[in-house]
């Protein structure tokens, strides 16, 4: 464990940076709300942003070893489940099942 | 049995009602937070685990699900605190990692949440679920109250989870990795989840995926401003150029 003080600060400065992007935008950007580019900007950002912070979470794929193959096939089961059931909590614990016992027992580093 | 938030978005909307009783309130948001909601919950216990496995102590996973409440941003914490990172660098990569926030001020309904604190409270919650979730087509109707229990709902899992998994920790073997493939999971599913609300507008995350792999090749550092950067850029091009075609909005 480093020191404490430390890594309480650690937390606080990540939580103030945290607030001040969530909450400052608003001010400045709510006059905009009405504008039309920025309605169909808003529409569509929810489902982009999420396709991109799914490519963020996989940036690390280890491509050419077979390792990889781990999170490509636990992401398949997720999405498999996800279009069966549209059942979020199945999908994700079907796919971080699949993924620890193929990272843990098939494809050890 | 489905208990996905995305499966009231077939329902018809529930016909305007009298203001509901906080009670309803948290009811309904109990039932509106189950499907990612309980994601979070996986998560915070591979986030928990994952603290105490880097040598950190389990109140501090608690210390940091509770104030920082960023899930992906505090997995890359537990990595510099332990390498004692410099603050600044903290700063600096919170702010890389969370500037996505910034484009959530555009569709997340502070308008419909009354009161100061409610207000203040709010954005302080805004995390990914709590914007994917009542960005979606089923929430339009929500009321102050229930938009903000579904956020100190998320809230709650997601520090208690981390706890729990800190205390737990401890008594997974070794050998068990690659619970972080939660947090994969969990924005697949909402990804999914938003997608099927476009209705047919593959376009939309066509474009975010090549965002995305573009700026994991050309700006690996620095692949989430870049992605959300490219993205917003591709969508302001194809607005103006169907807008030119037809003005069908």
């Amino acid at each position: 464990m480093p020191d404490t003080r430390y890594a309480i600060a650690a937390v606080l400065v990540a939580a103030a940076v945290t607030w001040g992007l969530r909450a400052l935008p608003f001010a400045a950007l709510t006059p905009l709300r009405a504008s039309r580019t920025v309605q169909y900007l808003s529409a569509r950002m929810p489902a982009g942003v999420m396709v991109i912070l799914v490519v963020y979470c996989l940036r690390d794929l280890p491509l050419p070893h077979a390792r990889a193959l781990a999170p490509l096939i636990a992401l398949a089961v997720t999405i498999g489940l996800h279009l069966w059931r549209r059942n979020a909590l199945l999908s994700i614990l079907g796919g971080t099942v699949t993924h620890v016992i193929l990272a843990s027992a098939v494809f050890t580093p | 049995m489905h208990i996905s938030p995305a499966v009231t978005g077939d329902r018809p909307l529930p016909a305007p009602a009298p203001p509901p009783a906080p009670a309803s309130a948290a009811r309904a948001a109990f039932r509106d937070s189950a499907g990612a909601g309980l994601g979070f919950i996986p998560i915070g216990l591979a986030f928990g685990a994952l603290a105490t496995q880097s040598g950190l102590d389990w109140w501090w996973a608690g210390l940091s699900a509770a104030v920082a409440f960023g899930g992906s941003f505090e997995f890359l914490l537990i990595g510099l605190v332990t390498a004692t990172a410099p603050l600044a660098a903290i700063a600096l990569s919170a702010f890389m990692v969370n500037v996505r926030h910034v484009f959530y001020s555009l569709s997340f309904p502070l308008h419909r949440v009354s009161g100061r604190l409610g207000k203040t409270y709010a954005t302080f919650a805004l995390c990914d679920e709590a914007y994917a979730l009542t960005t979606g087509k089923a929430a339009r109707s929500w009321s102050s109250p229930r938009i903000l229990w579904v956020q100190l709902l998320l809230h709650l899992y997601w520090a208690g989870s981390a706890v729990a998994g800190a205390l737990l920790g401890s008594l997974i073997p070794d050998g068990v990795t690659g619970l972080d493939f939660a947090l994969t999971a969990m924005f697949t599913v909402l990804a999914l989840d938003a997608v099927r609300d476009l209705r047919g507008d593959l376009p939309t995350p066509a474009l975010a995926l090549l965002s995305a792999l573009a700026a994991r090749l050309l700006l690996p550092d620095q692949l989430l401003p870049a992605a959300f950067a490219l993205f917003t850029a591709a969508l302001l091009a194809r607005h103006l150029a169907t807008g030119r075609r037809a003005t069908r909005a």
